[in-house]
């Protein structure tokens, strides 16, 4: 018996050296020689106790760091993919695999970083940079998303409700000014993506590739996906044959408006249908684009509100 | 006690205790007392440690890494080719159009989101059973890529360790468990995923998916606190992933086996373990039987079977791995017992 508990002991010690017990440890033996034993260990064993405490302490206080990007609440950070629920609710909801990204026929979608705190992994979309032009039809994100953070309710485009769009800068934009536009939308260094139906209904192709020559700019009312399905819906002709894809109300349109000075002119109105997939915001050739998504606008309209409490109640 | 009920105590954070003398098998004691006084030299051991490795040096870590780098690769190669064969991240995926979802994530999700999301279960219980029939953990060393650059690391630590130039200090077990309930508790108070937040193994896995992030930048100050303070601390003490995946492979039906039969109780096997406390059993009078199977916090990663110079660890499928017949342990059962009786009393 006495031999093999000297053995277990023996092995105890050589695996607490291959572990590395920690220096503090040597040089207390070499100090105080006379506390061995029972006594060193009970020390080892308190200061392997604050350790863990402080180990506790640390990671929990570094994890809770993503609080601190994390805006008031109701207050939309980014624009995110169609069907996304509230902020709070994406939130809580998204599980951060991207598989919303991997779908996208446009990659409009893509992950946050950790500058935005528990924002970390969930998926936003860069308008200005790569809007969701709805080329997929069939809303593929909302699809993939196998938590229902993006709400699995919504059945059609025009069901969508991302943020709504507004003529932030007037003064900047061309049809106020009374200006056509010619050339590329945005440029020959442009890589963004647009679909255009009459060119390749199946691939979008790149903005660039497409010139525009407009006597008045009506860019983003000629690109609006929701406009181009009205339309197609007004002259029988249904998206992907189904009477269900037919948007009910028109998101954008340019009209003749009369300030209170008695100067007309062109202006790019938004309206109710408008799902704020930023399209226009891509499109504006402006520098600086003249119409943006509002994300705050999306809490303050009747529509959206209806739209959040349905994906609340069933969008799980 | 009930090894499994032991198994999953220790996965909670308590030592592994020496058993006493009646709960060890008759089998076990007498293979015990035969071989006390048995002594290995140095130079015995180096000789059977050399004849052990001559043919198969590091065949399971080579395995190991080849699957682990593969896994993280499809998921790469279906995103970048467009074969939709793995898509998503490890936190959730779709294995040609099968849900997925790492059952750490899940539980986050749903805790912080308060809904059981039905979407969600199918995935959960896909990986339930997936990670139940493959051993649990063996998600950690299999799959996780933090995992396989901890591994990297560590050798880097034991390197400087060796010269002094870098510490080892060790934790209470237990402090992952506190994690484990912490993390919970923050993510239903919080309404967020708080651990997806600080998770290395969902950060990693999506910059090597969708590219870099600043994110990185938190797993290597990880790396580096492992590198110089404490040997893979944030597998051995903090991520709450292990417990998890601990819990699925309670029962499961593979997993790494102790035979002592011919077992040398010299410890190489504990030297290179990540969870070493799961090989306590080959220390002497410590197995309760002649072959048993290690706790449900061993990630199956196989460098103590790759290690152990007499092949007593060895991976075992319960009812499909067949063994060679043993030879028949003929010695007398304990031609001492009486004096040993008395010693006891």
């Amino acid at each position: 018996m006495n031999n093999s508990a000297k053995d277990s002991n023996a092995e105890n010690n050589t695996q607490a050296n291959s572990e590395g017990a920690s220096d503090a440890v040597k040089k207390t033996t070499k100090k105080k020689n006379i506390k061995r034993g029972p006594g060193r260990r009970a020390q080892e064993a308190r200061r392997q106790f604050l350790r863990s405490v402080a180990l506790t302490a640390g990671v929990t206080s570094i994890s809770l760091l993503g609080f601190i990007p994390i805006p008031s609440e109701g207050k939309r950070q980014k624009l995110r993919p169609p069907g996304a629920l509230s902020e709070e609710d994406y939130l809580s909801s998204c599980i951060k695999c991207g598989q919303c990204v991997q779908v996208c026929p446009v990659n409009a979608v893509k992950l946050d970083d950790m500058d935005t705190g528990f924002g970390l992994g969930t998926a936003y979309i860069d308008a200005r940079e790569q809007a969701c032009d709805f080329s997929c039809d069939g809303l593929q994100c909302v699809l993939a998303c196998p938590t229902g953070s993006l709400t699995h309710t919504l059945d059609y485009t025009h069901d969508t409700r991302m943020g709504f769009a507004v003529l932030d800068k007037p003064k900047l934009c061309l049809a106020v000014a009374g200006k056509g536009f010619k050339g590329q939308a945005r440029g020959p260094d442009y890589e963004g993506l647009l679909r255009y139906e009459e060119i390749d209904r199946w691939n979008p192709i790149l903005l660039k590739d497409h010139p525009y020559d407009v006597e008045i700019c009506d860019l983003c009312v000629q690109a609006c996906p929701i406009e181009q399905r009205y339309n197609q819906c007004k002259d029988g002709k249904f998206p992907s044959g189904d009477e269900n894809q037919c948007p009910p109300e028109r998101a954008i349109g340019l009209e003749l408006i009369e300030e209170k000075n008695g100067v007309k002119h062109m202006k790019p109105v938004i309206y109710d249908g408008c799902v704020g997939c930023g399209v226009c915001e891509m499109i504006c050739p402006t520098h600086e684009p003249s119409i943006v998504i509002d994300y705050d606008k999306l809490t303050k309209r009747p529509l959206s509100e209806q739209y959040i409490a349905k994906s609340k109640k069933g969008g799980h | 006690m009930n090894i499994y009920l032991e198994s999953l105590v220790q996965l909670f954070g308590r030592s592994s205790r020496k058993p006493r003398k009646d709960e060890l098998s008759p089998a076990a004691q007498k293979m015990y007392f035969y071989k006390k006084g048995q002594k290995v030299t140095k130079a015995e051991l180096i000789a059977l440690h050399d004849e052990h490795h001559k043919n198969s040096k590091n065949k399971w870590r080579k395995r190991r890494w080849m699957t682990l780098i593969a896994v993280n690769f499809l998921f790469v190669l279906s995103f970048s080719l467009d074969i939709q064969l793995l898509e998503g991240a490890l936190t959730a995926s779709r294995f040609a159009g099968f849900h997925m979802a790492d059952l750490n994530s899940a539980l986050q999700v749903m805790l912080a989101h308060k809904t059981v999301l039905i979407n969600l279960l199918i995935g959960i219980v896909t990986i339930f059973i997936l990670w139940f029939l493959l051993g649990g953990r063996t998600f950690c060393s299999w799959v996780c890529p933090y995992h396989l650059v901890a591994e990297w690391t560590e050798t880097l630590h034991l390197w400087l360790f060796k010269r002094g130039w870098a510490k080892n200090y060790t934790f209470h077990r237990g402090v992952r468990a506190v994690f484990y309930v912490i993390f919970a508790l923050l993510a239903i108070v919080t309404g967020y995923t708080v651990y997806e937040f600080i998770s290395p193994t969902g950060i990693l896995s999506r910059a090597i998916i969708y590219g870099p992030t600043i994110a990185l930048v938190w797993v290597a100050l990880l790396l580096l606190f492992e590198i110089f303070l404490s040997r893979r601390a944030w597998c051995r003490y903090v991520c709450p992933i292990g417990i998890t995946y601990g819990l699925v492979g309670v029962l499961s039906p593979l997993r790494v086996t102790y035979d002592m039969t011919d077992c040398k109780h010299e410890g190489d096997c504990r030297a290179v373990c990540l969870v070493p406390h799961v090989l306590d059993l080959t220390i002497k009078n410590r197995s309760v039987d002649v072959e048993v199977g290690l706790g449900a916090d061993c990630t199956r990663c196989g460098l103590c079977v790759d290690a152990c110079p007499t092949s007593s660890l060895s991976f075992e499928f319960k009812g499909l791995t067949h063994k060679p017949e043993k030879q028949v342990d003929d010695r007398p059962l304990m031609p001492e017992s009486k004096s040993d009786a008395k010693e006891e009393k």
